[in-house]
């Protein structure tokens, strides 16, 4: 299939901070691609690079084939911008109007507007919108030239559940009709619900590139908790911390963890098994080599 | 191409009208300062008042191309709006365009006030060929300024910009002879005030509207000056591009 952009190699720096190391990634044409990691993994980056904002400190994005820094290369891309630098004094409307302007191929303002639910405010100025209405106006912002590949970044960011699905069916129809979505996302829920293929990125590297299912394994990982002096070499672990006498242990099999810590004979107490949240998780993988990927 | 500078256009003028503060200062500050120090002094001698009426536009104008710029182009840079803008398939022309014809209409509405106080208030005279023209040499004289506003709003915060274009702009204005005919001035402000940009506008707008002789040397200067910001100006956005973390 076509490959509509791609990062080879790509390094990112800022400062002393290195954002991206040597990644790869290639986005084909009708994929809908899900980007997972931690605040901080290098997510923006990757997509600011891809949009043309930023340029690799090594390395080659191609957008099109072409540089993402050619503007006229950027009218096949959509992409949203955050909500909270929308002009407050601008109506709904003129947003819309001004981003298409850009565009030789516009979507109709009325019925982009209604795709994202926002057609009764097309004169309501941009300070009088709801936080959940300014999300969905932006994120309606990346369709206005219809392009053929749209950066989400984020896009259902403090959306209540009605409007978070709305947004989704939004996107899916999108992607129905051929067009291919590079999303970001906090929820797993959000990338299970959209995406086929998941890309994970913590500290700067791809961790996973697979199927939804390759990738809710890697982050399957559990939370045992409990109050020991000392413990033996556990299996499956992937991260731990002491606090105050009790061990946190993050492992993606907990139930084997268990059996070998009862077989050891280590006394212990106060055993707890939780759910990582997804930060925590990728915060555990993150810190050690990545299995595969 | 026209359409899009058209339509960045639009939006800056659309927000200077729904936060019109910005435009009531830039056209009442001159139209005060006339009343209080050109009117009085200056109000019956024809010459004398249409000088100082063109130097009094012209001084709201800077305000406005100045002061107002920096800040707004230094305010938007903070804002998230401004990477998005970039991710637009457009480069700088269509933005940086508009926001110079918007800020010369701006410009043009700050004019009205100060040109009717004189009308009423002074012998100023002049004729409509003259009036145009002066007009024209306005906007286009205005044009070095704002890129000295683009300038120090692209490389500056918004704090660091309000200070800055301020200082720099009461000294301009002064040593240019906008507040103060040139042949008031001590003696060392006469001999720095031809290689200050503001005393070519001046010279220019006097020379067109009152008939005077301009001086060769604020001139050149002028045209000098103006070369400088816009080069400096357009490293300047090129440096921003892809300075900010995200």
């Amino acid at each position: 299939m076509t490959i509509l952009t791609r990062a080879i190699e790509v390094s990112r720096r800022y400062g002393d901070v290195l954002a991206l190391d040597r990644v790869s990634l290639d986005i084909r044409a009708g994929e809908l691609v899900g980007l997972l990691g931690p605040n901080g993994a290098g997510k923006s980056t990757l997509i600011n690079l891809f949009a043309g904002l930023r340029r690799p400190t090594s390395g080659v994005v191609e957008l099109f084939g072409g540089s993402p820094q050619d503007p006229a290369v950027r009218r096949g891309i959509g992409v949203t911008p955050q909500e909270t630098g929308l002009p407050e004094a601008l109506r709904v409307g003129e947003i819309v109007d001004f981003v298409s302007a850009h565009f030789p191929d516009r979507a109709d303002k009325g019925e982009l507007l209604a795709r994202f639910g926002l057609d009764d405010l097309v004169r309501r100025q941009v300070g009088g919108l709801s936080g959940g209405q300014r999300r969905r106006l932006a994120v309606a912002l990346a369709f206005a030239g219809k392009p053929q590949l749209v950066f989400l970044d984020e896009p259902t960011t403090g959306l209540d559940v009605e409007a978070r699905r709305s947004l989704w069916e939004g996107v899916r129809s999108f992607h129905r009709d051929g067009g291919t979505v590079l999303l970001t996302s906090h929820y797993l829920e959000e990338i299970e619900a959209l995406a086929e293929r998941v890309v994970v990125v913590g500290s700067g590297r791809v961790l996973a590139d697979g199927t939804v299912r390759d990738v809710r394994d890697v982050v399957g990982v559990r939370r045992v908790s409990l109050v020991a002096p000392d413990l033996p070499e556990l299996p499956g672990v992937v991260g731990s911390e002491r606090v105050d006498g009790r061990v946190d242990l993050l492992t993606t099999d907990p139930d084997r963890l268990v059996v070998e810590l009862v077989r050891s004979g280590t006394p212990f107490s106060g055993l707890e098994i939780r759910p990582t949240t997804l930060e925590e998780a990728f915060l555990a993988l993150t810190s050690k080599e990545p299995s595969h990927g | 191409m026209a359409e899009l500078i058209a339509a960045h256009a639009r939006l800056f003028l659309l927000e200077q009208l729904r936060v019109p503060v910005g435009l009531l200062a830039s056209a009442l500050f001159p139209a005060i300062s006339f009343v209080a120090f050109v009117v009085p002094f200056a109000g019956d001698d024809p010459r004398a008042a249409t000088m100082a009426a063109a130097s009094m536009i012209f001084f709201g104008a800077m305000a406005g191309a100045l002061i107002n710029l920096s800040i707004t182009v230094a305010q938007d840079r903070e804002q998230p709006w401004n990477p998005y803008l970039r991710t637009l398939p457009a480069g700088p022309l269509p933005r940086f365009s508009g926001r110079i014809l918007a800020t010369l209409a701006g410009t043009l509405v700050s004019v009205v006030p100060v040109l009717l106080l004189a009308m009423l208030l002074t012998e100023a005279t002049t004729t409509l060929p003259r009036l145009l023209l002066g007009l024209g040499a306005l906007l286009a004289g205005v044009v070095p300024f704002m890129l000295m506003g683009l300038l120090i709003g692209l490389v500056m915060a918004a704090k660091a910009a309000i200070a800055v274009s301020q200082v720099l702009f009461f000294p301009m204005a002064i040593v240019g002879g906008l507040l103060l005919p040139p042949r008031m001035l001590p003696g060392f402000v006469e001999v720095v005030s031809p290689y200050v940009p503001t005393r070519g506008v001046a010279e220019l707008l006097w020379a067109i509207t009152a008939g005077t002789t301009p001086d060769a040397v604020a001139l050149v200067s002028l045209a000098g000056w103006t070369v400088v910001v816009a080069v400096a100006a357009a490293w300047a956005y090129r440096r921003d591009e892809g300075r900010r973390f995200s």
